[in-house]
């Protein structure tokens, strides 16, 4: 028996803390709401601290119940905590990132006039993510799973008097409905065939049914909606498009919410449901083939992007079509393992991204960059930790997760030397934008303005006066340079399949067994590494030799490629396509059809017409009004008769 | 036995001919209290038409009912006769033509 571990606190904490700022934070000092802040995400760090020390002690999974909620007729969900080892996982990338973010906001948001704000909605994330994570049946994770959705909103949209960012965070808001109707479709389906929503109870239902070969069934259909609904909330294609402009948020919600956590519910989601998954394999072939594609085409869009959060933006994408990819071979471990380090590093570069922003001034174009590195040295050391990481040389974390899924998706038996390649060249690809990235931003000459009188995209980032760029607060270096830590070490915890093995109890006694048809797979794992390795090397070397020693280059071969790079730049036309394919025909027909036709030819019509008849009908009958008695008593007996007549006429009562 | 007893139509012709006579009482009169009586006129030819249809059918209600309304219409003439009383104070005329402000 387990000892009551309160696990509902964590998630409650940070609620607290929300509730605290969010009423009172407008009439107390910064520093209040600093204190408050950080007093309660860092307590629900410790707390997920507290769990992971006596973690081993625990008979997993560990359940809690907190409160009824829903019982209707057979069917019940409850406020109640789930606890295991992926769990714990997430718990510990989650409230950590999230209390290193929360500290570096201090000082990135610190002149900014909506403080108390912010930090409210980021604890308010942090409540929804933590309810997420825990929850102990599908719903309570909808619940969460709709709660970050609105904390992203908020926080998008946080600047929301730049029309950008409002309808940036619109954008995020409805992209994203679109992935929960699929996942709400596939809990309907749960609901109506296993009764419940409960994970223990619906794993358990699932479990005996066959795995799905022959022909697609039910599972199939679940879990290519909840996969409908991953790929909203996790940004895949053809849900991606939000996530770009999401980067017009504060850059600590860009590496909270879009790139460490958020983000990631997708992926945790998927493996939460490994049992469904499993037993469909044309479900998991989707996830593979859409993680694949997303991985290489977000990555092929990022080579030239100019906006240094929009690069890291369409790196998270490709990163997270990495962890889906090998969600979908059936390495569910080695997509969380991917996940957890990319917390680590995509935080650091979003973070690094922030001070290098904040050094020059609320610029983000990394053609005005350049040359940082002797004004921001602490930031470029941590930034070059995190790109060397993503870029996947060993011995950095992002090294051991990538290899990890690299090897998996070839070697699974649901894997394919295809995915693979595309897996590789997409390494390749990543580590060439983000040295091009480095490079632009770090080396070579300034070519920034020197004045003062920047114009803020964002209004408030930093008030205080710029000459040349300066290096960020300590506040701000403190979280970078743990994370950067946790980025070189962070991947060790990987080897020797140890993180595999931790993890194996929740996705272990499954049908899946890494296949044994390559031969000496010892040799053959060497050899692949070798190669994606050598493709980060090469992806070095390229964006050496374009953007640092001949810088002339770029421009000849974007010449060369003429309209493809013009696509490229554009991103493919995605947006305009959707804007053309279902926006358009979406605002035209409400503006044609439904407002002018419907609202005002018929409904608006209707209420004014019948207005106006009961006022000329009225018109005429008031003139019976006299005041002469008698007639109104003419009146009566005329209407009696009228009523005797007609029941004469009837026949009433015969 | 049923021919020593008066038909029951000669009781519903009278009360007919009686509820005639306050319809047209009503129509017709402008003072007030002769009004008044030609509703009292109406209610007493559908009292005997009542009783005639109780004595006939050998049912009590018809009975009841008749003592009902002679209840009611004691309540209003009681009533109404305050209301022409403070009518005639306060406009000096029993004429209905004449009382005739309730109106748009």
């Amino acid at each position: 028996m387990n000892p009551n571990l309160n696990l509902w606190l964590i998630p409650v904490l940070p609620l607290a803390g929300a509730a605290i700022n969010g009423f009172l934070g407008k009439k107390s000092s910064r520093e209040g709401v600093t204190t408050v802040a950080l007093l309660f995400s860092g307590a629900s760090f410790a707390m997920a601290l507290w769990i992971a020390a006596q973690f081993s002690s625990l008979s997993l999974p560990y359940h809690e119940f907190v409160a009824h909620w829903i019982r209707s007729g057979s069917f019940s969900a409850d406020f109640a905590v789930y606890l295991d080892q992926l769990s714990l996982v997430m718990l510990l990338v989650v409230t950590g990132v999230g209390f290193l973010i929360h500290i570096y906001s201090v000082g990135y948001m610190w002149d900014d006039p909506s403080y108390y704000r912010f930090f409210s909605y980021l604890n308010l994330f942090m409540f929804f993510m933590l309810t997420l994570v825990l929850a102990d049946n599908y719903l309570l994770m909808f619940i969460g799973w709709e709660g970050v959705g609105l904390a992203s909103y908020l926080l998008i949209g946080f600047w929301f008097t730049k029309d950008s960012a409002a309808s940036a965070g619109k954008k995020a808001f409805i992209v994203n409905r679109i992935g929960d109707f699929g996942f709400l479709i596939a809990l309907f389906l749960l609901i109506k065939h296993f009764g419940s929503l409960n994970f223990d109870q619906v794993f358990r239902s699932v479990s005996p049914l066959g795995v799905e070969t022959a022909s697609a069934g039910l599972l199939t259909a679940i879990g290519i909606l909840l996969m409908v609904g991953a790929c909203g909330k996790s940004a895949q294609i053809p849900l991606y498009v939000w996530l770009p402009d999401a980067m017009e948020g504060p850059t600590p919600v860009s590496a909270l919410i879009h790139a460490a956590t958020m983000v990631t519910a997708g992926v945790y989601m998927v493996s939460r449901s490994h049992v469904i998954f499993e037993r469909a394999p044309m479900a998991l072939m989707v996830v593979a083939v859409l993680g694949t594609l997303t991985a290489f085409f977000a990555a092929t869009i990022g080579i030239a992007q100019t906006d240094i959060k929009k690069v890291l933006a369409y790196s998270t994408i490709s990163q997270l079509g990495y962890m889906f990819m090998a969600c979908g071979v059936g390495a569910f471990s080695a997509g969380i393992f991917h996940l957890m380090t990319h917390a680590f590093f995509k935080g650091l570069l979003f973070l690094g991204a922030g001070s290098v922003i904040h050094a020059v001034g609320g610029e983000q174009d990394m053609r005005k960059m350049g040359g940082l590195r002797s004004y921001i040295p602490l930031t470029f050391l941590t930034m070059s930790i995190a790109t060397f990481t993503i870029a996947g040389f060993p011995p950095l974390a992002g090294f051991f997760s990538k290899d990890e899924i690299l090897w998996k998706v070839f070697s699974s038996e649901h894997g394919s030397w295809i995915f693979w390649l595309i897996g590789v060249v997409t390494a390749f690809i990543t580590s060439f934008y983000m040295f091009r990235l480095w490079f632009m931003t770090f080396f070579g000459d300034y070519r920034g303005a020197q004045v003062d009188s920047h114009g803020h995209s964002s209004h408030g980032q930093d008030s205080h006066e710029h000459g040349e760029p300066h290096e960020s607060p300590v506040v701000m270096l403190v979280p970078l340079a743990i994370l950067a830590v946790l980025s070189i070490v962070g991947g060790l915890v990987g080897i020797g399949n140890r993180f595999d093995n931790f993890l194996a109890p929740v996705f272990g006694n499954t049908p899946l067994q890494p296949a044994q048809s390559v031969p000496e797979s010892g040799h053959m794992e060497l050899y692949l590494t070798m190669v994606s390795v050598a493709a980060a090397f090469l992806g070095f070397y390229f964006a050496y030799l374009l953007y640092h020693k001949r810088q002339d280059l770029p421009q000849k071969i974007a010449d060369a490629l003429g309209g493809f790079y013009e696509a490229v730049v554009h991103k493919y036309y995605i947006d305009e396509f959707y804007a053309a394919l279902f926006v358009r025909p979406l605002i035209d027909g409400s503006t044609r059809i439904l407002w002018q036709d419907v609202d005002r030819k018929i409904i608006d019509a209707a209420v004014n017409d019948s207005g106006d008849g009961a006022r000329q009908v009225s018109e005429e009958v008031r003139q019976m009004q006299s005041g002469n008695i008698r007639s109104y008593a003419g009146w009566i007996a005329a209407g009696s008769a009228a009523v005797i007549a007609f029941m004469i006429w009837m026949g009433v009562g015969r | 036995m049923v021919a020593s007893y008066v038909p029951l139509s000669y009781y519903l012709l009278l009360s007919g001919f009686l509820f005639a006579c306050g319809v047209v009482g009503f129509l017709i009169k402008r003072n007030i209290i002769t009004i008044f009586m030609s509703i009292e006129l109406m209610l007493n030819g559908v009292n005997l038409s009542f009783v005639a249809f109780a004595a006939h059918w050998h049912a009590l209600a018809g009975q009841v009912f008749v003592f009902f309304v002679m209840v009611v219409a004691a309540a209003e003439a009681a009533v109404g006769l305050a209301i022409i009383i403070a009518v005639y104070r306060t406009r000096e005329t029993l004429n209905v033509d004449q009382v005739n402000l309730l109106k748009l």
